[in-house]
């Protein structure tokens, strides 16, 4: 289904190249997350999380494929949802910074989700209204799955803030080590103003408030204090990333760049 | 190695609308919530409910097998709690 | 879903005191006559554990199953087969909490259970104690182990125990799946490029043999298998249901074009079966004993998420206990 807009809607070759790029930072978020949560799988706490972490790993996947297919078709370049996934090098990849993090350990794990969950609430809720019909579509669904992870999310976060003392302290750190991802969220860039600019994308400032608020909450309710802000000097938005991704790449895409042109 | 257990709690999943809940199985969860959450990902995976309950395997009470002769049997010869047991007449409608 | 014959490995039953005797034939001829056992019923005490035994058994394999094609998850070659392992796997590891449920009405607890795993003290089908080398090993798996596990699986769907039976339709619903998607896999590779071929029938060299011991020793070798029989907690032996096996699977590799490592392997118009060579035991009998080649790895994956995980359950155990009776009606 193709987002059906007036002709001269589409020709302006500026809005086109921040629609795809804005489309792919949805994406790579996504899919670089779900390759995170698919490490977990048979090491997790209890059996229980197992499948639970799974089901987030699985919903995240679905969410990618359906938006680097859409991105795939704005490029026009012939490539699919694979070729973007698995052929594209570090620099061209433009998921949160925060998504690339390594998975440590429950806390580490949970604590990046939770960040990460909150905010897509804030952009697929505020994507559900887009004139860009398809992605309002792929929003509309992923913001259901949003809903459920932001729950497991932020009830483990509660559950560990609020266990024991070694719970507490570990969940602290964790918030310490990633909170200097979360400037990039909402600090809007070119793409960020252009897209919501043309009535695709909730307005960033905005939305970053509702966040904080709702950030500021449920630390309130988990025991934890805030760490301080700092500027950010992370980029992935715009393919500057951290020593990470590169790892994370290279053994995503070993098997696709090892045997080039195979079917699988 | 000594660890607090999580408890056990049974599952009831009512599949659609209109169905009772049916007991699925059990899981071990700590708190309510997550028993409900842990209930979802294991006995919703393929659209199998739309309504969850879960209980605490501690408070079901159950009838003692030994004593299933005492609780059941006495219903067995009265037949006449059942339909078939009244003969009606075919022309007879909506009895 | 990965059941081995693990029932017959050396544990002489016990005969049933006297005084229990006729309690004994009572329950037979409930058996006998296809009645469900169901949790606190009166059960002779060698049914009790051994399936205890068994189901926790099989709950463990599934468990363990999930290392090694969770191996490949964040290798899959193309998001769709990364997403189908990862809902496979998540199967299994539901699989496993179907049957740790199981064997909880008997009167053993999951943490007992993880223990006796983890100790060594309990076994798991020792075709996960094979490592997965290459992204053909996945296919492998869905299409031999998970074929011959559905094969060992389905009689048990009538097995004597409810909790048990009602567990394994529940995972044979789910399984069909399983060895379609190991199928499809091992189709591609079979019909891609040369180098794909090749790692197709590499897999296939490896896990053939593995996959046939699954079965368990043959039924001269089997101790238990009688008075499993009489219970109906088996309902068919196991060189029937390897029989079964052989003919479903040999003329699938053959539309595979891919070759059976079996130089004996033949068609024996008389029986219209297919014939196999002769079973090496004595790597399955290294392999049960703790030296195959991932037998530690595997228990040592167990034991890391286990230790690695404690602090996380003791916190989710504080928190209720903290909150306990501010649970409300809807969770």
């Amino acid at each position: 289904m193709s987002a059906v807009a007036e002709p001269g809607a589409r020709s302006d070759p500026t809005l086109e190249t921040a629609r795809l790029r804005y489309v792919l930072r949805l994406a790579d978020t996504s899919l670089v997350l779900g390759q995170r949560l698919g490490e977990w799988v048979g090491h997790a706490p209890a059996l229980e999380e197992d499948l639970g972490l799974a089901n987030l790993a699985l919903d995240l996947i679905g969410q990618a494929r359906l938006l680097l297919g859409y991105a795939a078709e704005l490029e026009g370049r012939g490539r699919d949802e694979d070729a973007l996934a698995y052929l594209r090098d570090a620099p061209e990849f433009l998921n949160l910074t925060l998504a690339e993090q390594p998975n440590g350990d429950f806390a580490d794990t949970v604590v990046r989700q939770w960040l990460i969950d909150a905010w897509q609430l804030e952009i697929y809720g505020g994507l559900a209204g887009s004139s860009d019909e398809r992605l309002a579509a792929i929003a509309a669904k992923s913001l259901k799955e949003t809903s459920y992870h932001y729950r497991f999310s932020s009830g483990w976060l509660t559950r560990l803030g609020d266990g024991t003392e070694e719970s507490h302290a570990r969940t602290q750190r964790s918030l310490a080590t990633l909170w200097r991802f979360t400037g990039e969220l909402f600090a809007p860039d070119e793409v960020d103003e252009r897209m919501s600019a043309a009535g695709i994308a909730p307005a960033l400032p905005e939305a970053g408030g509702r966040w904080q608020e709702r950030i500021a909450a449920d630390l309130r309710r988990a025991t934890l204090q805030c760490p301080a802000s700092h500027p950010y000097p992370w980029h992935g938005k715009r393919g500057v990333h951290t020593e990470h991704l590169g790892h994370l790449l290279a053994e995503m895409q070993h098997l696709q760049r090892t045997y080039p042109g195979a079917r699988w | 190695m000594s660890e607090t257990d999580w408890p056990l709690f049974e599952v009831f999943i009512r599949s659609r609308s209109g169905l009772e809940h049916k007991h699925v199985g059990s899981l071990h969860a700590a708190d309510a919530r997550m028993a409900v959450e842990h209930a979802r990902d294991v006995y919703t995976r393929r659209q199998e409910g739309v309504s969850i309950w879960v209980v605490r395997s501690a408070d079901i009470i159950a009838s003692d097998p030994a004593e299933a002769d005492s609780l059941f049997e006495p219903a067995r010869d009265k037949v006449y709690r059942h339909p078939t047991f009244y003969a009606i007449p075919d022309e007879v409608k909506n009895l | 879903m990965y059941t081995q014959a693990l029932d017959s490995q050396g544990r002489d039953l016990v005969a049933a005191p006297p005084g229990e005797a006729a309690a004994s034939a009572a329950f037979q001829a409930r058996i006998d006559a296809d009645e469900k056992v169901e949790p606190k019923d009166w059960m002779p005490e060698a049914y009790r554990q051994t399936l205890i035994r068994q189901i926790s058994q099989h709950a463990h394999s599934e468990i363990v199953g999930m290392l090694p094609e969770g191996n490949w998850i964040t290798r899959a070659p193309s998001l769709r087969r990364k997403a189908v392992l990862i809902a496979k796997v998540q199967d299994e590891g539901g699989h496993g909490m179907y049957l740790y449920s199981a064997a909880e009405t008997l009167g053993i607890s999951r943490s007992q259970m993880v223990e006796q795993l983890l100790s060594g003290a309990a076994k798991y089908s020792s075709i996960f104690n094979y490592p997965t080398l290459t992204w053909a090993d996945v296919g492998a798996i869905g299409w031999l182990v998970d074929g011959a596990a559905i094969m060992n699986q389905i009689p048990i769907c009538r097995c004597s125990y409810g909790p048990y039976a009602r567990a394994m339709v529940r995972i044979c619903k789910e399984e069909s799946f399983h060895q379609r998607q190991g199928f499809e896999i091992m189709l591609t590779l079979a019909q891609g490029t040369e180098a794909q071929r090749a790692m197709a029938q590499d897999a296939l060299n490896r896990w053939w043999w593995p996959s046939i011991m699954m079965f368990g020793p043959s039924d001269v070798d089997s101790k238990h298998t009688a008075q499993s029989m009489r219970w109906k907690i088996k309902r068919f032996s196991n060189d029937e249901l390897r029989q079964r096996f052989i003919d479903i699977t040999v003329p699938q590799a053959q539309f595979l074009k891919l070759t059976i490592p079996d130089p004996q392997l033949r068609w024996d118009e008389a029986t219209q079966h297919f014939r196999i060579g002769p079973i090496d035991w004595s790597e399955f009998q290294a392999v049960l004993q703790g030296n195959g080649p991932c037998n530690r790895e595997r228990i040592e994956a167990r034991r890391a998420a286990h230790r690695a995980g404690a602090w996380v359950r003791e916190a989710a155990a504080a928190h209720a206990a903290k909150h306990s009776g501010r649970e409300g009606a809807q969770a």
